[in-house]
């Protein structure tokens, strides 16, 4: 009976706890002392370990900037990388906060789905990747194609959708992961590879022959990729959204990770640098963080456009375009509402 | 729990109901039972609970919904408009074929290298345990990564195709050849060829009958080859042809027409086959060595030779040693069949915790469906062996 009755209190005891563990996300972020972020397991420029193991990326960075507004330090993030049909079940089951995850927002995810978009980290749009030795120049000419994917992505149902509004034949192989996918195209299983156009650009870089391979011209879909939370939380999610306009923010006012502490310091700046900053209002009390949360995030991790160049754009080996992200005032998609 | 103890059988009175061994029992196993339940009953409303609160829709209806994605390798038709549902019907249709011609592969590999393991020919012997020894020991994934890597590095782009006559075409894409197309003289030929083996059946079983009456034999085997020849001729000859082939024809980038085999499905199915035969081989082995040497030696000193003792004394021997663990290699190729998902080929477990769970982010449902397929074809095949091992176990009079 002894055994018994320690069972018993010991499933009692496990209720309990599984009942309480809900308080919102961003007490438990607070008290367990880091961000469980999930990351693409390898995507250069937005998500992929460097020659030391440690995550780099625009993506990762975001999650950089969610600690830097919680903590103080950047570094307080831990990284589950996640294929892209584990994702949405990781962040369900709340292994991950917060999935920064070249992930596309859609309706369907939005709301029925149980997530929430938060904001828009790239704009970006499904492309087509082929050998050059195919002598194809636009994807209008794959008919009867075989192409390789990554399974569980908007990716295979605009592949359909495209295909089909074209009257073209293809064949679709599916992979659980980027990497056999990868691998399938260029051992010519396959005669195009799909993934959104960013992805394209990054995965061109790292094939045997860079040069070999081109990327067609059409852009298929529209993705918006960027953070998303559970849905229901609607603290953690303002904490997230506005950490990632804070670096929009940031850029548009021109301030940077070099000029952070010298602008703080003016007593003449402007008052919307001011509020941002936390030097006048309460804005971070709102968010349930310290006053200096959008300061920290700059400091550390830089505002929109440095950790675009450095990650994906003219800075990096990727090379892309400012392109649709640029800022709103530049002719781009970019824009952060006012922070006030 | 039984009285096995030796306390006297009759109960001693006075005993207080707390130690009474019986009702702490049967309280035990009620107060068990009912914390089960709860337990359960917590884990679901738990789902539930977290479920709603994300806003997630639950429920089947899903499969009703269009899916709008397309996959590599479907037995049965499906077009833009096709459901989930179907899409679960077709990844099912594909996780049982390469789970179907494991089996038959690995059984027949499996019994090959049981028996050469045992084999009076030094060197036959050790081929085989070098085979078994090689096999079993290395992980399945790696199998099949190695499989689908070595194959589709050794064939050739589809430029390059090996073709013979134009019929057969072979690249990385696969093998492709001619595609059967039913024609309206399908139907009788079918018939035809039913009506032969009953009537051939029926010849054997009277044929066997009037030998054990009369004595009288009777060529049953060549009238059997006859009818099971001459029917279907005869309706061929007359209803015409039951079938047409459509001939592949190189496209722009793929053969086009005919049927093909993926690549995915054929390293799939050779990894599954070879890893588990050398588990079989095993039992094999197991079980012809479990038969007393007596048996071998007193058929051998009644003139039968090696072969035919192994095929009528040792072997219906060894089987019943043998059927039993021979279901969990079953069970297990058929589950092991869901590491497909890792070189594309679209299984039950790559479409269903794949797109199916991505698209529609039914997590609970779309596992609780595959689990449900596994569970019951596990069941069915576990079935269908214990029925055999029934039939082979030994009779006792």
């Amino acid at each position: 009976m002894t055994k018994l009755s320690l069972l018993t209190i010991g499933a009692v005891l496990a209720v309990g706890t599984v009942t309480a563990a809900h308080a919102g996300t961003l007490d438990d972020v607070k008290k367990k002392g880091f961000v469980q972020c999930g990351v693409s397991p390898a995507l250069a420029g937005f998500a992929a370990p460097d020659d030391k193991g440690v995550y780099k990326g625009i993506d990762v960075d975001v999650c950089h900037a969610v600690a830097a507004a919680i903590f103080g330090d950047a570094e307080k993030v831990k990284f589950t990388p996640l294929t892209a049909k584990e994702r949405f079940t990781a962040l369900q089951s709340g292994e991950v906060d917060l999935l920064s995850r070249n992930t596309t927002w859609t309706l369907a995810r939005d709301s029925s789905q149980g997530f929430d978009f938060v904001g828009v980290t790239y704009y970006d749009g499904q492309g087509l990747l082929v050998k050059k030795s195919l002598g194809v120049d636009s994807a209008k000419k794959l008919d009867g194609a075989t192409v390789c994917t990554e399974t569980g992505t908007t990716t295979e149902l605009n592949l359909a959708d495209y295909f089909r509004t074209n009257n073209l034949k293809y064949t679709v192989v599916a992979f659980g992961s980027n990497n056999e996918a990868v691998a399938a195209f260029e051992s010519g299983r396959c005669d195009a590879y799909t993934t959104d156009a960013s992805g394209l650009y990054a995965t061109r870089i790292k094939l045997a022959d860079p040069a070999g391979a081109i990327v067609l011209p059409e852009i298929i879909s529209k993705e918006p990729l960027g953070p998303a939370v559970r849905h229901g939380d609607n603290q953690w999610g303002d904490v997230v959204r506005w950490s990632l306009y804070a670096m929009v923010e940031a850029e548009e006012y021109g301030v940077t990770k070099a000029n952070v502490d010298e602008i703080k310091a003016k007593a003449d700046a402007n008052p919307e640098i001011k509020r941002l900053l936390g030097v006048e209002g309460e804005l971070g009390k709102g968010l349930g963080l310290d006053n200096a949360w959008a300061y920290n995030i700059i400091k550390q991790v830089g505002n929109y456009g440095e950790i675009f160049d450095s990650n994906v754009g003219a800075g990096s080996p990727l090379g892309i375009a400012r392109g649709l992200n640029a800022l709103w005032t530049q002719g781009g998609l970019q824009y952060a509402p006012p922070f006030r | 729990m039984t009285s096995s103890s030796s306390r006297p059988a009759a109960k001693p009175s006075g005993v207080r109901p707390w130690r009474d061994p019986q009702v702490i029992a049967i309280v035990s196993q009620i107060v068990l039972l009912a914390l089960v339940l709860g337990v359960g009953w917590y884990l679901f409303q738990n789902v539930q609970d977290n479920l709603r609160r994300q806003n997630v829709a639950t429920g089947f209806d899903f499969l009703d919904r269009s899916a709008s994605f397309d996959i590599v390798q479907n037995l049965i038709s499906y077009d833009s408009g096709s459901t989930y549902g179907r899409m679960f019907l077709i990844a099912v249709l594909n996780t049982l074929l390469v789970s179907a011609i494991g089996i038959v592969l690995a059984t027949l590999i499996g019994f090959i290298v049981g028996i050469a393991r045992l084999s009076n020919n030094w060197l036959v012997a050790k081929v085989a345990t070098v085979y078994v020894e090689v096999m079993r020991n290395v992980p399945l994934l790696l199998h099949i990564a190695f499989w689908y890597v070595s194959v589709l590095k050794a064939l050739p782009v589809v430029r390059d195709s090996i073709s013979i006559e134009n019929t057969f075409y072979l690249n990385q894409r696969g093998i492709t050849f001619p595609g059967p197309v039913l024609e309206s003289a399908f139907l009788p030929f079918i018939i035809a060829v039913v009506l032969a083996f009953v009537a051939a059946i029926a010849v054997r079983i009277w044929a066997h009958k009037r030998h054990m009456d009369t004595g009288r034999s009777f060529p049953a085997f060549w009238t059997a080859l006859g009818l099971i020849i001459g029917l279907p001729l005869l309706t061929y000859l007359f209803a015409g042809d039951p079938v047409s082939w459509e001939m592949p024809a190189k496209g722009t980038f793929n053969i086009a027409g005919g049927v093909t085999i993926i690549p995915e499905l054929a390293a799939l199915a050779i990894a599954l086959s070879l890893y588990t035969a050398s588990f079989i081989a095993e039992i094999v082995r197991a079980g012809i060595q479990s038969v007393g040497k007596g048996q071998s030696e007193a058929a051998h000193s009644l003139g039968i030779r090696h072969g035919t003792t192994l095929r009528l004394v040792v072997i219906p021997q060894a089987l019943r040693v043998i059927i039993p663990p021979l279901t969990s290699q079953y069970l297990n190729l058929l589950k092991n069949s869901s590491l497909g998902a890792a070189i594309g080929y679209p299984e039950l477990v790559a479409v269903m915790t794949g797109t199916v769970n991505s698209q529609t982010n039914q997590a609970v449902e779309a596992i609780a469906l595959a689990m449900a397929v596994y569970l019951t074809v596990s069941l069915l095949i576990s079935a269908g062996m214990n029925w055999y091992n029934a039939r082979k176990a030994l009779v006792e009079r």
